[in-house]
């Protein structure tokens, strides 16, 4: 709803190019907008602007990519009420018109409800986001379900922005603001969207200090691949394991932990001379990108237990562009830690980069078995959170692992006593590294092991 | 003249161009069993006289001879194959599959070969060449032998060859002609008494066999190490001379036999008793053994190719075939080269690997006690060191055992039980080895109850993934639930499904009594429970008290809740005295978990509720100036009506997911409903009726009634109107109280109809309940009538083919079968979930 107190209010249905007498109709994908005036008097003028949701065909059209059918489309403020606002309003957004030309131009005082905004970063974000574009904001956040008062809060929030804006601006603000904080974008994001985005963001956009953000959280795809049939067997997100780090920098380090976490495992392995070597879990590349660069890899193997995870790989590496003798030398590969692969014996290494914390504790037998004993390479690289350190992330709630899928994170004695156990079984000797500059008394923030075959040592 | 060939052999025909080779491949042999080189160059280079192609065209004639004899078919190769490093690459191949070479040379007259030729226009070389291939075939006579050629035939005429017939004979081998019954036995090692002892305890009768037929089958060492040796090799000769047994050569009958004939061999691991034994039984006997020893055939198929036996074990790609590396694999078993702290040789973990479909039966290596390992058991309990003498009923596949009567002989390796090992060497279980490669890929799982049951390499890498990430550990997942199809969908007018319809489809399958379940709306879970904690590391070779898991194998809890939750149930499943009803261990039950929150919180808070709160923010704002606008004479009136339409759907729906949801703390408030024991010790129970399900799980309930939640059936008759009438009313009554449905199944339990398998079940949805599947405003006319367009015959296809490999991995579970074999069935049902379905059926 959008209103003004300019006096005469009512020139508000000039401005929009809609009469304040009359209910008017347009046909949306998936649906019909209606705009309406609630309210139209000298004084105040508001208009409405409400879209109706097919919910049935919406499904139909959208099977592939809606993954949830019941879900909150034909209630929430998000990417659909950007569109419907584009379509109803395309020459209001412009700032053209031709009957109030001196008033178009004018900033006017106006105040804006959005009654279901979703937004799931929280009011303050969306603080942030607005509040730079001289909109006072307000605004109350609906609980989840107020019969269970312990599920929390919503990601729905009743939004009021006030202030003195022109209306075209008010338009383009709510037509990027509104998808970038609904962060579900309903159709497919593609070079005219990054477009559409200079246009409506002219004049605004680039002044803005969260410009960035807004860019990327409206351009933003939220999954690469919508993989439904997934979803449905995980019985949740599966893509939980591609999640962002809740922490990525550890405090007071000269270099990202990624970034020595790679450079301490490219170490060990030209220590140990290694020419064959085995990438378990290798996720999306980073570390197959490093070894790729390393001549003295003749063999490289990536492999995960996802498939998506390994198309992402591919592309990362840009496989189908490098030379063919560098594509010769790596291979990725699905493959799970918990079944054995009499194929992946016979290498001179493997790397497990940050890998065991993601599997049950209950199920780590299975891998040591499937690595220690079948592969039975002659050096095993293995690295995990040093959870000890955790205390240092600022961030990080106390307790919490640094992952959403990590099953475990380990101080230094456990990860200790697991490796030398697993040494002593499958005939490894191991020594430990640290990663990361270490705190005197927390250790580094990553941990390593290097596990030697002691035939091989030998 | 009758040429034998051993069967799955590889025939060279041997002889010049001309000497008719082709027309006698045709003759005698199936033209896929003829590779014939002439062919293979015309393959490769468009023609077949290319000599220049010769070397392309044998290397894809090699291949495909090497497919063919890797399946174990019979294979002729069509080429002159008179030098001999063409037939030395024959007979390597041979051996690469471990078959037998068999040559057949057909060593005709030049002028016959050379007017042959002439006749032909496409061979237009000279004599000379005919000449060459003459001269090198007569070398070649002599040499055949010594090459490798098992057996050699030689026709030396037009008349030899128009004689000529082919034989194929069975190997030594294969006796899968008989099938028993069996008792197979374990390594004797000259312990007569005790041999004597079982032999009685079999039901054998000295001298007379069994009275029931049965075959006694020696896996090998009879001699060496024990008191009487002499005495063993009596029983066993003469069981065997009059029928009633069958022998496999051991190490030591080999080694024997060349000691007997006087050749160096070091006389130790008790052969010297042998020899002192033998040497005072006569000169007569001592001539018996050799005879008999060296007469000893190293492995047998037996039972249609159902059972192998072999002194060492036997991997599947040996069985059945003849070679030097077969012989030596069963007789001393596959070794790494490397020898243990006790200078014996370690050995390959065959069996650890192996994936055959056979049985196999052996000896060899002493062990405290038998263990099945992937279909596999060594049947050596080290008798002659103070163990036992054991052997299996087969195909019963029971174990009978004799304790020795003294310790024979010292092993240098102790042999003792479990308990008496050092806890460092019990401590660590070898994990149950699943490979990849029985997962991964493309796959077919033969089911007994739907046939062969397909899975896409595209759906087994979904489930890799969810089968890696997320579920419990394989040896506890015995079983996944199929997925269930709703009834077809219903015109009552309102309902979008409706019993009516269930009770029909049943009906026109052939099913007239049906049982309705109460469908309680928690989440899907199997509980496997065991009765105490030596349980489960002997049945299913892990710690533990057991696990309850989701439909997708993912545990609901961890560690401490978990075992709280087990020990109620095993103290339930005590109480009510089930454990020695179904005389078992352990119990599998097919349950449903409440509430549904303690599960699903997550997608509830993410899914349901938020469109609850995103509708009830957004609605009476909606409502409120619809309302002004009206006042005002705007026409929004239609608008208006529809919109608080919508407002009282969306108060329904958030009451429909409201009445699932309810707080719990630990294990309070957790509510379990078993509805099924799908499967105990030797037995799954899918043909036992609903109503014993039932009454079991109300025994369950009495035992324990705060965790467990009875279960509200009724029978229905589906001929019978007023018994219809009735299930519908019960189904009204359960649905309007907020219930979610129910589920309908032939109360037989499975049930096969005029059209194969029936629907196990088939769920109907509350009117109410639907509104969180199909969303708040599903019921308006304008919705269901579109909605009814959907069709659930592919749900229906899948649940089928689920349902029969869950009843499967039940079945083979039953029957002990390998860990593999039963994941196999359960990882194919969940690679089957990621069928793209329409997730609202």
């Amino acid at each position: 709803m959008i209103s003004t107190t300019h006096q005469p209010a009512t020139e508000l249905g000039f401005l929009l190019h809609k009469h304040p007498d009359r209910v008017q109709s347009f046909p949306i994908s998936a649906g019909t907008a209606h705009v309406f005036y609630p309210r139209a008097t000298e004084r105040e003028c508001t208009a409405a602007l409400m879209i109706e949701l097919d919910p049935v065909a919406m499904v139909r059209d959208r099977r592939d990519e809606l993954t949830q059918y019941v879900n909150d489309r034909p209630y929430a403020a998000g990417s659909q009420l950007a569109v419907a606002l584009r379509a109803v309003f395309t020459t209001a957004m412009t700032g053209r018109c031709d009957a109030r030309p001196e008033l178009a131009a004018q900033a006017i005082p106006l105040t804006i409800r959005v009654p279901s905004l979703s937004a799931r970063a929280g009011l303050d974000v969306v603080k942030r986001l607005f509040e730079p574009l001289g909109w006072t904001v307000s605004g109350t956040v609906a609980p989840l379900d107020p019969e269970f008062p312990d599920w929390g809060e919503s990601r729905y929030i009743d939004l009021t922005l006030s202030g003195t804006v022109r209306l075209a601006d008010a338009l383009r603000h709510l037509y990027v603001l509104l998808p970038a904080l609904d962060g579900t974008k309903h159709y497919w994001v593609n070079q005219d969207e990054a477009d559409k985005l200079l246009r409506m963001g002219e004049g605004w956009l680039s002044e803005h200090p969260e410009r960035e953000l807004i860019a990327k959280r409206y351009l933003v795809h939220r999954r690469v691949y919508v993989n439904y049939a997934l979803e449905r067997l995980a019985e949740s997100d599966p893509d939980e394991v591609l999640a962002e780090p809740l922490v990525t920098e550890a405090p007071d380090q000269p270099q990202p932990l990624a970034v020595q976490r790679q450079g301490a495992v490219l170490a060990t392995l030209r220590g140990a001379g290694a020419r064959r070597v085995l990438d378990l879990g290798c996720g999306g590349g980073a570390l197959l990108k490093v070894l790729m660069s390393e001549p003295s890899f003749t063999e490289i193997v990536g492999l995960d237990v996802s498939a998506r995870v390994l198309d992402l790989a591919e592309r990362r590496l840009k496989l189908d562009r490098v030379p063919e003798h560098a594509r010769e030398r790596v291979t990725l590969r699905q493959s799970a830690l918990t079944y054995t692969d009499p194929s992946l014996s016979g290498y001179d290494a493997a790397v497990l980069m940050e890998v065991i914390e993601h599997i049950e504790e209950e199920r780590l037998p299975a891998m040591e078995h499937a690595v220690f004993s079948v592969a039975r390479p002659g050096t095993v690289v293995v690295t995990t959170p040093n959870s000890e350190y955790n205390v240092r992330f600022e961030t990080l709630a106390a307790g919490a692992f640094r992952h959403a899928d990590h099953r475990f994170e380990w101080t230094r004695e456990q990860f200790r006593s697991w490796a030398s156990a697993v040494a002593a079984r499958y005939g490894y000797a191991v020594r430990y590294l640290p990663v990361g500059v270490e705190d005197p008394d927390l250790g580094p923030p990553t941990q390593l092991a290097v596990f030697t075959a002691k035939e091989a040592a030998a | 003249m009758k040429l034998t060939i051993p069967d799955m052999s590889l025939v060279a025909l041997v002889g010049a161009s001309g000497s008719g080779k082709s027309t006698f491949a045709r003759t005698h042999f199936a033209p896929t069993q003829v590779l014939s080189s002439d062919t293979f160059r015309g393959l490769v280079s468009d023609d077949e006289n290319d000599q220049a192609a010769s070397k392309d065209a044998f290397e894809a004639l090699h291949f495909v001879a090497g497919k063919r004899l890797a399946a174990g078919r019979l294979t002729v190769i069509d080429a002159t194959n008179v030098q001999a490093p063409d037939r030395a690459a024959l007979i390597r191949l041979a051996k690469e599959h471990d078959v037998l070479p068999t040559a057949i040379v057909l060593d005709l007259p030049e002028q016959l070969c050379v007017a042959r030729n002439a006749s032909r226009p496409d061979r237009d070389f000279g004599t000379h060449v005919i000449r060459r291939h003459r001269q090198n075939l007569r070398r070649s006579l002599k040499t055949l032998q010594r090459e490798g050629f098992r057996r050699v035939h030689v026709l030396r005429s037009e008349e030899e060859v128009a004689e000529a017939e082919i034989v194929i004979e069975p190997l030594l081998n294969d006796r899968r002609e008989l099938t028993g019954p069996f008792d197979v036995i374990g390594d004797v090692h000259g312990c007569r008494e005790e041999l004597e002892e079982l032999l009685a305890e079999l039901g054998y009768v000295a001298g007379a066999g069994h009275p029931e037929g049965r075959t006694a089958v020696f896996l090998g060492d009879l001699v060496d190490r024990g008191p009487d040796t002499p005495g063993v090799l009596r029983i066993v000769m003469d069981m065997v001379e009059r029928g009633y047994a069958l022998v496999v050569c051991g190490n030591h009958e080999q080694k024997l036999v060349r000691a007997l004939r006087g050749r160096r061999v070091q006389v130790s691991h008790g052969l010297a008793e042998s020899l002192e034994q033998l040497a005072a039984a006569g000169d007569e006997f001592r001539a018996k053994v050799d005879s008999f020893c060296d007469g000893l055939i190293a492995h047998y198929v037996l039972d249609g190719g159902k059972l192998v036996v072999a002194h060492a074990g036997l991997p599947e790609r040996f069985h059945g075939r003849a070679s030097g590396r077969v012989r030596s694999t069963a007789l001393y078993g596959d070794t790494t080269g490397e020898t243990d702290e006790y200078g014996l040789p370690v050995r390959q973990p065959w069996a650890r690997d192996y994936r055959g479909n056979a049985m196999v039966l052996y000896g060899h290596t002493p062990t405290p006690e038998v263990e099945w390992v992937n279909g596999t058991m060594c049947l050596d309990t080290g008798c002659v060191f103070g163990g036992k003498l054991t052997a299996l009923r087969y195909p019963e596949r029971e174990v009978v055992s004799v304790k020795a009567k003294k310790v024979w002989y010292e092993s240098i390796k102790p042999l003792l039980p479990p308990e008496d090992l050092p806890p460092s060497a019990t401590r660590h279980r070898e994990p149950a080895t699943l490979e990849l490669a029985d997962v991964t890929g493309k796959r077919v799982v033969q089911t007994q109850h739907h046939g062969r049951v397909g899975v896409s390499a595209e759906q087994s890498a979904a489930a890799l993934e969810v089968m890696s990430r997320f579920a419990t550990d394989p040896r506890w997942l015995l079983y996944l639930p199929p997925t269930m199809s709703p009834s077809a969908t219903s015109t009552v007018e309102g309902h979008l499904e409706h019993p009516g319809q269930a009770f029909a489809e049943f009906r026109s399958a052939g099913v007239q009594s049906v049982v309705c379940e109460e469908k309680h709306m928690g989440s899907r879970a199997v509980v496997l429970v065991c009765r105490h904690e030596t349980v489960a590391p002997r049945r299913f070779g892990t710690d533990g008290s057991g696990v309850v898991y989701t439909r997708t194998g993912r545990p609901f809890f961890r560690g401490g809740e978990s075992d709280a939750l087990l020990a109620r149930v095993r103290d339930a499943v005590t109480a009510a005295g089930l454990w020695s009803e179904l005389d078992t261990g352990w119990l599998l039950l097919d349950a449903e978990l409440m509430p549904w929150s303690l599960k699903a919180g997550q997608l509830i808070a993410d899914q349901y509720a938020s469109v609850g709160a995103a509708a009830q923010a957004a609605l009476p704002v909606a409502t409120e100036a619809l309302a002004s606008a009206m006042s005002r004479g705007v026409d929004v009136g239609e608008l208006l009506a529809r919109t608080e339409a919508r407002t009282s759907t969306v108060e329904a729906y958030r009451a429909a997911y409201r009445r699932y949801c309810w707080p719990t703390e630990g294990l309070d408030g957790v509510r379990l409903a078993p509805f099924q024991v799908l499967a105990s010790e030797g037995a799954a129970h899918h043909e036992r009726p609903h109503s014993w399900h039932l009454a079991l799980a109300e025994r369950l309930t009495a035992a324990d009634p705060a965790l467990f939640t009875p279960t509200r059936t009724l029978t229905v008759d589906t001929t019978d109107e007023d018994s219809v009438a009735a299930g519908t009313a019960w189904w009204q009554e359960l649905t309007s109280a907020g219930g979610e449905g129910m589920v309908v199944k032939p109360a037989a339990n499975l049930t096969r109809g005029t059209r194969g398998l029936v629907q196990p079940g088939v769920k109907v949805r509350g009117r109410e309940y639907l509104r969180i599947i199909y969303g708040p405003d599903y019921t308006l006319e304008e919705n269901l009538s579109r909605l009814r367009e959907r069709s659930v015959n592919r749900k229906r296809a899948l649940a089928l083919r689920e349902y029969a490999l869950g009843l499967e991995a039940l079945q083979r579970v039953a029957r002990g079968e390998p860990l593999w074999r039963v994941h196999e069935c359960v990882f194919a049902v969940l690679a089957l979930e990621s069928d793209p379905v329409d997730p609202r059926l």
